[in-house]
């Protein structure tokens, strides 16, 4: 495989150029209507070609590996359409490594019946509840191998598991349909999803409740959000923005995301980290070969840092972060997160819920999107406070906000950081790509709710 | 297909293959140039099989091991439902067309020539845009062939367009955006040019809409990227046979307004969702969901019928590495008679929108929809006075759609939903104060 790639790569007119092979084997078990309604197989390989050419991308991806040459000369033909100016990528030294993972327990390795009956004991426990009429289930654990080489001389091996789960539950009473869910994920490690008879448990009881619950009265609250409610929101309200490919070629973007320019209070703390041992988002390379790093976006209120391929880093002239990512061979690489988080705080919960008048407690996600300047994200359970105290549960709620005037209205974060697994990014139609966010419990003031 | 068809037949009852091949070329232009083509071939073939009696299912994708795939497949049908039909037999199907080489013809360089062209016509209307285009084009066979039932296939050429434009002026950020595809070359882009200069017009002011229960108007777009999804979910076959719509039960009940029907339509040609069977070799049709507002029909795949005890509608549709599922079409709703202009004529204070972000994000099964006005219109007194932002809109389409007026300018969107603009009386909107703190540093 290496001389072949490697050889691949040689003797093009293109001032970059690289390639991409991978190899994948999913497992899917989707329980629908309270039972499991199948389990599915993938196994797929590919490839990618990718070459640049002043400025221009050629990109060229298959899954027939006989015409490799043609499609290496195809990429760099599309890259010279393309190209107008001379452009240099971000200078790295070459890497020759190859990476394995390990799990404590392969989810690749636990026999399929096995997988089966921790499903069926969530679905039994979901499906027990009285109003409860169906459970939905999606499992599915990935196993993924990528050889990257490129025109610099890195020629980089690496396994890439990735496994996720969500389960939820579905009341209904007459025409009203109400669900509660939850979502996890790990880098392929099956016992990540063991022992979740309680949160199966939780699930089942909250969207039960939700069939009874008010909506809540539209307007601006003082919110509190859970550290997987706030993991999502530091994710859809300020790591977007911090992506640099929305803004290396936008003045007036870069304008706004100047470094040094306040964001938020002196507590306030945003990290990206790709180095972290055993999360979903996490890798020793990026897919362009860069290696991973913690990234400090926002240190003590004030931005800091962005994230980058290796194309934007050269552009805008700053330090690498190995951000860039691709979700598979069909796509070529583009600037994402990986862990993405608020920095522990000193609020504790007493703190945290002290002195609201009336506000929102907001936990759990559906899920958020973000156009850059606005955000919105949406709270699988949300509940009401009245004078520091928590009470009755509401329907589910979205909550939405500006991004300059929110990050500046965070008045508390708390001292229980959490990292949540599930779900997945998506971005330039490249979705789900494995991520993590997460985040102490913290306090924003002025939050528009969405209700009646 | 055929060896694997055999080598599945030695170890199952039945067999049945579906292979699709795709080519697709596509230039990107970021910030109003050229910056990326894209060039990329997928083959892929799913298997399912009946195994003692039991459903597997298991997807290659650049892989010939035929033996493997088979493997694969029999291991799962240790845990797969029990088989409840048959695989049809194939054949016997009404034209429908969904291919013009026309497309494959094109050369890279007219594909560039468009982006260009939409680029240029854009910026001379507001020179300080920032302009993202995709223009795609492809190419795809899709064969189905099963053990006794035979082999049919298509070939389905697509060509899609789409921009989206970002103006910023302090930390304001303005997003306008369309997109088009078809089967064919469109006859032209000055129309899709047209309606994103449109948006820029109608946006230029800002104006702040009050919090409360306010009359909504969603343009096709609105239509597409708010509506659809809650509405039409209910409508699977699957969801009802599980219980979990909350239409089930109520076949033939007048549920929404009687203005309002809604149609799935496979058949329509030259359109990106038809072809002449479903992804199952069950002949595609016109399917109406809701006719004068009653509860019509809801869609199956063969499966999900057997269990319900009805016929499959040639729903049956499939995504990357999944068995086939209940899933829509082409989407067509019904033309009222109204005009645009009458509805926002009619409006003391209300609202017009396009997108909204965070659609679809909340109990969309039980109908909710709501999200924040990305690109959204104030009316004020009959007229439209500027754009709004920092909005939220909160529904059911249970209740809003109970009453609602459908207008007269239907329209593609996306080239799978053909919408009129409807005009909702009552909807929930909560407005941030901030909305004024951005007007007093914002543009006008």
């Amino acid at each position: 495989m290496k001389n072949r790639i490697v050889h691949l790569l040689k003797g093009h007119s293109a001032d970059y150029i690289e390639a991409r092979f991978e190899k994948s084997f999913v497992t899917r078990l989707t329980y629908r209507g309270g039972r499991l309604e199948g389990v599915a197989r993938t196994a797929s390989v590919g490839g990618n070609i990718r070459a640049l050419v002043n400025g221009g991308w050629g990109f060229v991806s298959f899954n027939c590996f006989d015409k490799l040459r043609e499609g290496a000369e195809l990429a760099v033909q599309e890259a010279r359409l393309a190209g107008r100016e001379k452009v240099q990528l971000d200078r790295q030294e070459p890497v020759v490594e190859t990476v394995t993972e390990e799990a404590r327990k392969k989810a690749a390795d636990v026999p399929l019946l096995q997988k089966k009956q921790v499903l069926d004991e969530y679905n039994d426990i979901i499906l027990r509840r009285a109003d409860v009429v169906s459970s939905r289930i999606d499992y599915h654990d990935i196993v993924h191998r990528t050889v990257f080489a490129n025109s610099d001389g890195t020629y980089i091996e690496q396994e890439k598991p990735s496994l996720a789960l969500r389960l939820t539950a579905v009341a209904r009473k007459g025409g009203e349909v109400q669900q509660a869910g939850v979502s996890l994920g790990s880098r392929g490690d099956f016992s990540a999803v063991e022992g979740l008879h309680d949160e199966a448990e939780r699930v089942a009881k909250r969207a039960v409740a939700l069939l009874s619950a008010p909506v809540v009265k539209g307007g601006e609250y003082t919110v509190v959000l859970d550290p997987v409610l706030a993991g999502v929101f530091t994710h859809e309200a300020f790591g977007h923005l911090s992506e640099a490919d929305f803004v290396y070629q936008n003045e007036k973007l870069a304008e706004i995301m100047t470094m040094g320019r306040r964001f938020g209070g002196k507590q306030l703390n945003i990290v990206d980290d790709a180095t972290l041992p055993g999360l979903r988002g996490s890798y020793k390379y990026d897919d362009e070969g860069v290696p991973a790093a913690r990234n400090y976006l926002i240190r003590e209120g004030v931005l800091v840092g962005r994230l980058h391929s290796r194309e934007t880093a050269a552009r805008m002239n700053e330090r690498p972060s190995g951000n860039a990512r691709a979700i598979n061979h069909r796509y070529p690489p583009i600037v994402r997160m990986s862990n993405t988080f608020i920095e522990q705080g000193e609020a504790t919960l007493e703190e945290m819920f002290g002195g609201i008048k009336e506000g929102v407690y907001l936990k759990d996600w559906y899920g958020g999107m973000t156009s850059l300047e606005m955000f919105t994200f949406s709270a699988g359970e949300a509940y009401m406070i009245r004078q520091g105290k928590v009470e009755e549960l509401l329907r589910p709620v979205v909550l939405s906000g500006n991004v300059f005037a929110t990050l500046g209205n965070i008045e508390a974060i708390g001292n229980d950081l959490e990292m949540n697994q599930g779900g997945g990014c998506g971005k330039g139609g490249q979705f789900p790509l494995p991520v993590s966010d997460g985040s102490p419990h913290i306090r924003i003031a002025r939050c528009v709710v969405g209700g009646k | 297909m055929k060896n694997l068809l055999s080598c599945a037949g030695a170890v199952a009852e039945a067999a049945e293959a579906w292979r699709v091949s795709s080519r697709s070329t596509s230039v990107s232009f970021e910030a109003n140039r050229l910056k990326q083509v894209q060039t990329s071939d997928a083959s892929s073939v799913a298997l399912r099989i009946f195994h003692k009696g039991k459903i597997g299912f298991a997807v290659a994708s650049g892989s010939d091991d035929v033996a493997r795939l088979v493997e694969m497949a029999a291991e799962t049908a240790e845990f797969g439902l029990p088989v409840k039909f048959d695989f049809p037999m194939l054949g016997g199907y009404a034209q429908v067309n969904t291919f013009d080489p026309a497309v494959y013809r094109m050369k890279l360089e007219e594909l560039v020539a468009m982006g260009n062209y939409l680029v240029d016509k854009i910026r001379k209307h507001t020179p300080g845009i920032l302009c993202d285009v995709q223009v795609s084009r492809g190419l795809s066979s899709f064969v189905l062939a099963s053990l006794r039932g035979g082999e049919a296939r298509y070939e389905k050429s697509s060509f899609s367009i789409g921009v989206e434009g970002m103006l910023i002026n302090g930390t304001d950020m303005l997003f306008v955006g369309e997109g088009e595809g078809s089967c064919r070359m469109p006859d032209g882009i000055d129309a899709l040019a047209d309606r994103v200069i449109k948006q820029l017009e109608l946006a230029r002011k800002q104006a702040s809409v009050s919090t409360g229960i306010l009359p909504v108007i969603f343009t096709p777009t609105g239509v597409a990227n708010v509506l659809l999804e809650p509405l039409l979910m209910a409508f699977s076959g699957k969801l009802v046979h599980d219980g979990t719509s909350p239409l089930e039960g109520r076949l033939g009940e007048k549920v929404f307004a009687e203005n309002l029907s809604v149609w799935d339509d496979a058949t329509l040609d030259y359109c990106l969702a038809s072809s002449p069977f479903d992804d199952e070799g069950v002949p595609t049709g016109k399917l109406p969901l809701i006719q004068a507002g009653v509860v019509a029909n809801f869609y199956y795949d063969l499966q999900t019928a057997a269990q319900a005890g009805v016929q499959s509608t040639g729903s049956g549709r499939r995504g990357g590495g999944t068995p086939p599922a209940p899933s829509l079409s082409s989407i067509v709703i019904k033309e009222g008679k109204a005009s645009f202009a009458e509805m926002v004529r009619d409006m003391q204070e209300g609202l017009v929108v396009e997108q909204l972000i965070g659609a679809g994000q909340g109990n969309t099964l039980g109908g909710d929809f709501g999200g924040n006005v990305l690109l959204g219109y104030k009316v004020e007194n009959g007229k439209i006075t500027g754009r709004v932002k920092d909005t939220m809109l909160s529904g059911n389409v249970y209740e809003a759609l109970r009453q609602v007026v459908s207008g007269r300018e239907a329209r593609w969107v996306g080239g799978t939903v053909f919408t009129p603009p409807l005009y909702c009386p009552a909807i929930s909107v909560a407005a941030s104060p901030q909305v004024d703190a951005a007007k007093e540093g914002g543009k006008s």
